[in-house]
């Protein structure tokens, strides 16, 4: 039995981290998502008032979910139509303790994602779901990451989870056959909840953290696939590197203070990124991990091994070509090939990328190594125009400035 | 089980720009035959058909002074209905996999859409 007794704090995160395995769970159960979140919802009502009395209960998930059960028996028995269901689980009452053992079980989680990032719904609604359902985030959370307000988040929710019931998004691990589309679907949430925590202000660590909970669930859960495994190795290494960004202004890398870098998730993610070297079976996380995991072992940006950097560009640009890559392959080809070589391998996708600021923001990075200030200025100033993010803008505004001045 | 509308739209810019040959058509038919057949055979069939153009169509609506018929479709749109098919499916999965067949044999996009019941009213009422 524990001694102390847990804080509001500790019951509410002990809470959030079997939120998602219990809903899952509750769902398979009672064979509808919306049913399952209500009756987690109670759950936690009661969690909070018993769990600083008794303590935070060995096994939370299985308490939540036997918890929720009942809840949800409780609403079906008044409710008439659920009388039948709610005879059959007087039959099982007994059983209920029994339950707690068994009922959890990981594939549940497994399945509750794969639900939640179904192609059939929009890619903004896979994310508030995943959040929301697998994270146990709360509406405002979730709202603040997006900036938008909690009604607009909770209207997404709840359009989600009616297209859910509507229209019987089937509640299981896709078959072997469609396994591979459908995984690249789940990685793609987990990428862009991270990739949004990194521009959002407020709650932005809140969504980064959330993605690399979720990541490493996933590869526990599926340990044999390399993809996941390779998502896992990126959000880790570029979460190692937050440190860096003091106050959250651009640090760029060259200019990082190396020392800030957390060690501790650069040897996770180079583990990871050598295991999957060894399997051999390379995919776009994998690769860009890879490349993630060079930046991480070089001491100073001088000792960046960029030949190396190159070449699992090109071996990223096979597998995706598109001119987003070939604009990251560009900065490496700067530092191996020199400005001249670099500038025309932007220019060569300038068509696609001229409304996008790293483009711009790349462009006057080779410029001003050419020497040519007035253009380079010009090119951080669009890039500038077009940055969303506040730090974005000034830190480029900045160098247009020093160079216009120069 | 359930029943999943899945339909194709007409006069957009979707489909194929040019109008298909004779043998194309030819090939088409076939290739719907079969998938028809498929269908049948996994119970999904229901019922199907293809619809005469939106310049066939008249909408009824109640007025003031009685009813009021307009000429021409419901919707305003360059884009109608076509033709489509109603399929058993256990679930969107399942739903998805025969609209994927449908749009692969007559070359267009479909939408699936869940019926939210089907059959009398009176039979879906209490007691």
């Amino acid at each position: 039995m524990p001694g102390s007794v847990p804080g509001d704090d500790e019951v509410a995160r002990a809470f959030r981290a079997a939120h998602g395995q219990a809903v899952a769970t509750v769902a398979r159960l009672v064979g509808d998502l919306a049913t399952a979140e209500d009756a987690v919802q109670d759950a936690f009502v009661v969690a909070v008032q018993r769990w600083p009395v008794d303590g935070i209960p060995p096994n939370p998930a299985g308490w939540i979910v036997t918890t929720a059960r009942r809840r949800a028996i409780d609403v079906h028995r008044r409710a008439e139509r659920g009388r039948e269901l709610a005879e059959e689980a007087e039959r099982h009452e007994e059983e209920a303790e029994v339950l707690v053992e068994e009922a959890v079980v990981p594939d549940d989680r497994l399945r509750l994602i794969f639900t939640c990032c179904h192609p059939a719904l929009r890619m903004e609604h896979r994310v508030a779901l995943t959040l929301r359902l697998l994270g146990g985030l709360e509406v405002d959370e979730i709202a603040r990451g997006f900036v938008i307000s909690e009604a607009a988040m909770a209207k997404r929710l709840t359009r989600a989870k009616y297209k859910i019931r509507a229209t019987s998004i089937p509640y299981r691990v896709p078959a072997a056959h469609e396994l591979p589309d459908r995984l690249a679907g789940v990685l793609a949430v987990l990428y862009l909840i991270h990739t949004a925590g990194h521009g959002s202000p407020d709650g932005g660590g809140e969504l980064r953290s959330e993605a690399v909970r979720l990541a490493r669930a996933l590869v526990e859960l599926m340990p044999d696939e390399p993809e996941a495994a390779g998502l896992l190795a990126l959000l880790v290494l570029s979460e190692a590197r937050i440190p860096a960004r003091v106050g959250g202004e651009v640090v760029l890398l060259r200019h990082q203070d190396r020392r800030r870098w957390d060690t501790e998730l650069i040897a996770e993610g180079h583990a990871i990124v050598r295991a999957c070297i060894r399997r051999d079976a390379p995919g776009p996380y994998q690769l860009q991990a890879a490349i993630q995991a060079v930046h991480c072992a070089a001491v100073t940006y001088e000792d960046t091994d960029w030949p190396q950097i190159v070449e699992l560009y090109d071996h990223l640009l096979q597998l995706q070509p598109t001119a987003i890559v070939a604009l990251n392959r560009a900065v490496a080809v700067l530092e191996v090939d020199g400005a001249e070589a670099a500038l025309d391998d932007v220019d060569a996708i300038a068509g696609e990328l001229d409304a996008h600021a790293p483009w711009h923001a790349v462009r006057g990075e080779m410029l001003e190594r050419l020497g040519r200030n007035g253009e380079a200025a010009a090119s951080f100033a669009s890039a500038a125009a077009l940055s969303v993010e506040e730090p974005d803008r000034r830190h480029l505004l900045e160098r247009a400035r020093a160079l216009s001045d120069g | 089980m359930n029943q999943y509308l899945l339909s194709t739209y007409g006069g957009g810019d979707d489909g194929p720009s040019e109008p298909p040959s004779p043998e194309q058509m030819q090939q088409m038919m076939q290739g719907i035959i079969a998938l028809e057949a498929e269908m049948e055979e996994a119970g999904a069939f229901t019922f199907g058909g293809g619809l005469h153009g939106a310049d066939a169509a008249t909408v009824v609506r109640q007025g003031d002074a009685g009813v009021v018929m307009t000429d021409g479709p419901y919707v305003e749109s360059k884009e109608h209905i076509a033709g489509f098919y109603i399929v058993a499916a256990e679930d969107l999965d399942e739903a998805l996999r025969w609209a994927d067949k449908v749009s692969a044999t007559v070359g267009r996009p479909i939408e699936v859409r869940p019926f939210m019941a089907t059959g009398k009213v009176a039979d879906h009422m209490p007691g």
